[in-house]
């Protein structure tokens, strides 16, 4: 009866309606993450200090900072693997993800790729995108599993974004350190994120690789939001970004990276004058 | 479509191709008159039957070792397991023609001076009870296992340490003559199986036959799981575990299906291996039995299915000839193989197959590489 009572509600969207992307994601203000008045204190000394961060939706952002500024606690905190002493830390307007666990988080669309590229090294990058794609991962259902059209699609279109149409077939042991970044990059792509946290990713690349990554992520944002830590500066001002600069647990400077640069404090902090 | 090529992969028809031809060819050659020189004795494809039910053994430890990376050392108590449920239908085959003529207890029963059939041994009797018992039997025993060593996320040397215990436990506890399995002796005496005599030729030949057919279609079986999305999730798993538990994919349940599946196959080569060698005892849980297969696979190499074959029957028959002309010098070259195989072999003999012709391993129209195993020798 009650099931009924609620179809009767005809201004309502029901769920079944909605697209089947996050569907509790609602970023009708613009705004995907909200952190608010975030602290973080380990055995007394403060990683994160009323720290306040909005990200747009389909931005890239860049996030530096010198060593022990927080950069890292906080992607752990949005990925829920750290629980901050205070504050808040909304999805969208309607999901905290204060109160979810990692997997829940990682379903609802916010995707991490670690320092260290990690990849199946035994298997073609074709099959590496295929284990990472989003969707049911049963036992019964891999063991039956066949592609569908779209999946394919998704796959190719993976593959020409990472740019490694070419070595599709190829072993992933067989990349070079730049090419299992990507991959790296690719396997979270398949997952359909909608916020890509992104950390060092061009850490031991060659000039040409960094050029690429750059362009990567460049032609991420937008379809999806992008939160990049780094630490060469050469490689953050060639994307040419709103840049967050982090000191000391919380927010010390936020604009271009010209603004930026010129920012009294932030020449401070880092040349220590 | 795509999935049938994927299974059906040039060597995979190769070795159907072989199986089958070796499995019609020695029955005819069997028929031939003794004196003709391509005669093949009974006692010939009897012992053949017995290195096709140790390649569907070899088999099933390379679908949890190559792909999954579960190095088992207990594989021979599932293949003992089937085997002592096929023998349990064949000692009540044997009515009242045992030695005792006892109608309902087998022999070593009556010598215990026992009154009744122990409750296990109802219903086995019946054909097809006995036939769902040797899959249900190991499945289960790799099931309730299994769940528990890869919930609490067991792996690598501990893991085989824990199987050998598992096999070594059993062969004790066979051990026991109140176990009701006949003790130290066995189950052995048998006379018929569904009705026909086990010493007819024609039984034999039937037997050796479908010994090559349950090969043959565990071959396919396993076939179609390496080459399925749960394939890759297994080799997947087997080379960064953590990784793939990252992803979104439940690695117990996957490790879990794949040990049952690869207990019930054992299962089902121990009970075909009983018939045909006429005994099961204690010994076969005995845990340099599961060391010893586990020397076939990594001869043969691994992660290819048919390597796992080739290192059966190429051990089993270097072992019946050097057991019967230099009895003392088989444990050596066991052991001899095992660590220059690790050295200098990381890949088996199909390996060096794979190098010496690599216009093969890089055929372009198979879909699904083969997959490199690590370098680095035997990987626990």
């Amino acid at each position: 009866m009650r099931l009924i009572e609620e179809f009767q509600h005809r201004e309502k969207v029901f769920d079944f309606m909605m697209p089947n992307t996050s569907p509790a994601l609602d970023v009708s203000k613009g705004y995907l993450l909200y952190l608010e008045d975030i602290s973080v204190s380990f055995d007394g000394f403060k990683a994160i200090n009323n720290l306040n961060l909005y990200i747009k939706e389909g931005e890239l952002r860049c996030i530096i900072g010198p060593n022990g500024a927080g950069k890292t606690t906080m992607m752990d905190i949005i990925t829920g693997k750290t629980r901050p002493d205070s504050g808040s830390a909304w999805f969208g307007q309607k999901i905290n993800l204060l109160e979810m666990s990692e997997p829940e988080i990682a379903q609802a669309g916010i995707g991490r790729k670690f320092q260290k590229p990690t990849v199946f090294e035994h298997q073609t990058v074709f099959a590496n995108l295929e284990l990472s794609m989003a969707g049911a991962k049963g036992v019964f259902t891999t063991l039956m599993a066949r592609f569908s059209a779209s999946q394919l699609d998704h796959i190719d279109h993976v593959l020409n974004q990472i740019g490694l149409k070419q070595q599709r077939n190829l072993l992933a042991g067989a990349l070079s350190h730049g090419q299992k970044q990507w991959l790296e990059i690719g396997m979270l792509l398949m997952q359909n994120p909608k916020l890509l946290l992104v950390d060092e990713p061009v850490a031991g690349m060659t000039h040409q690789e960094m050029d690429r990554t750059g362009e990567l992520l460049s032609s991420l944002a937008g379809e999806h939001t992008v939160i990049l830590v780094e630490h060469d500066m050469d490689f953050v001002r060639s994307l040419a970004n709103q840049v967050t600069v982090l000191h000391q647990g919380s927010v010390l400077a936020e604009g271009t990276m010209d603004q930026v640069q010129s920012d009294k404090k932030v020449v401070q902090v880092y040349l220590g004058e | 479509m795509t999935t049938y090529q994927g299974i059906f992969d040039k060597s995979t028809v190769r070795f159907l191709a072989v199986l089958i031809a070796i499995a019609a060819a020695v029955p005819l050659l069997n028929t031939l008159d003794s004196s003709n020189p391509l005669h093949v004795s009974t006692y010939t494809m009897t012992l053949m039957g017995k290195y096709l039910c140790y390649a569907l053994l070899a088999v099933a430890v390379d679908l949890v070792w190559g792909y999954l990376g579960i190095l088992s050392l207990g594989h021979a108590a599932f293949f003992a397991l089937g085997g002592y449920a096929m023998g349990m239908y064949l000692m009540r085959q044997i009515g009242d023609r045992g030695v005792y003529g006892d109608p309902l207890l087998p022999d070593f029963m009556v010598f215990l001076n026992w009154q009744e059939l122990p409750w296990f041994w109802n219903g086995f009797d019946q054909f097809w009870y006995a036939a769902l018992m040797i899959v249900l039997v190991p499945g289960l025993l790799a099931f309730v296992f299994g769940w528990l060593a890869f919930r609490s996320r067991v792996t690598g040397v501990y893991l085989s340490i824990i199987t050998q215990a598992l096999t070594y436990a059993l062969l004790l506890a066979f051990f026991r003559n109140e176990m009701g399995f006949g003790g130290n002796n066995g189950l052995t005496d048998f006379k018929d199986i569904l009705g026909f005599d086990l010493q007819a030729n024609a039984t034999r030949v039937a037997l050796y036959i479908a010994s090559a057919v349950a090969l043959g279609l565990s071959y396919i079986a396993c076939r179609f799981v390496v080459t399925s999305r749960l394939g890759r999730v297994a080799m997947a798993i087997r080379d960064a575990e953590s990784r793939t538990r990252f992803i979104g994919y439940k690695v117990e349940n996957v490790k879990l299906f794949i040990f049952v599946m690869s207990a019930v196959l054992a299962g089902i080569a121990g009970a075909l291996y009983v018939p045909q060698v006429g005994i099961i005892n204690p010994s076969e849980f005995s845990p340099l039995n599961s060391i010893e297969l586990v020397v076939w696979v990594a001869l043969g190499g691994r992660a290819t299915l048919y390597g796992a074959v080739v290192g059966a029957v190429a051990v089993n028959y270097a072992k019946t000839y050097l057991t019967a002309a230099l009895p003392e010098v088989w444990l050596f070259t066991l052991g001899a193989m095992f660590v220059l195989v690790t050295l200098f072999l990381p890949k088996g003999v199909m390996g060096i197959l794979q190098r010496k012709s690599p216009a093969n391993s890089s055929g372009s129209d198979d879909d699904t590489p083969k997959p490199e195993l690590p370098q680095d020798g035997v990987k626990a």
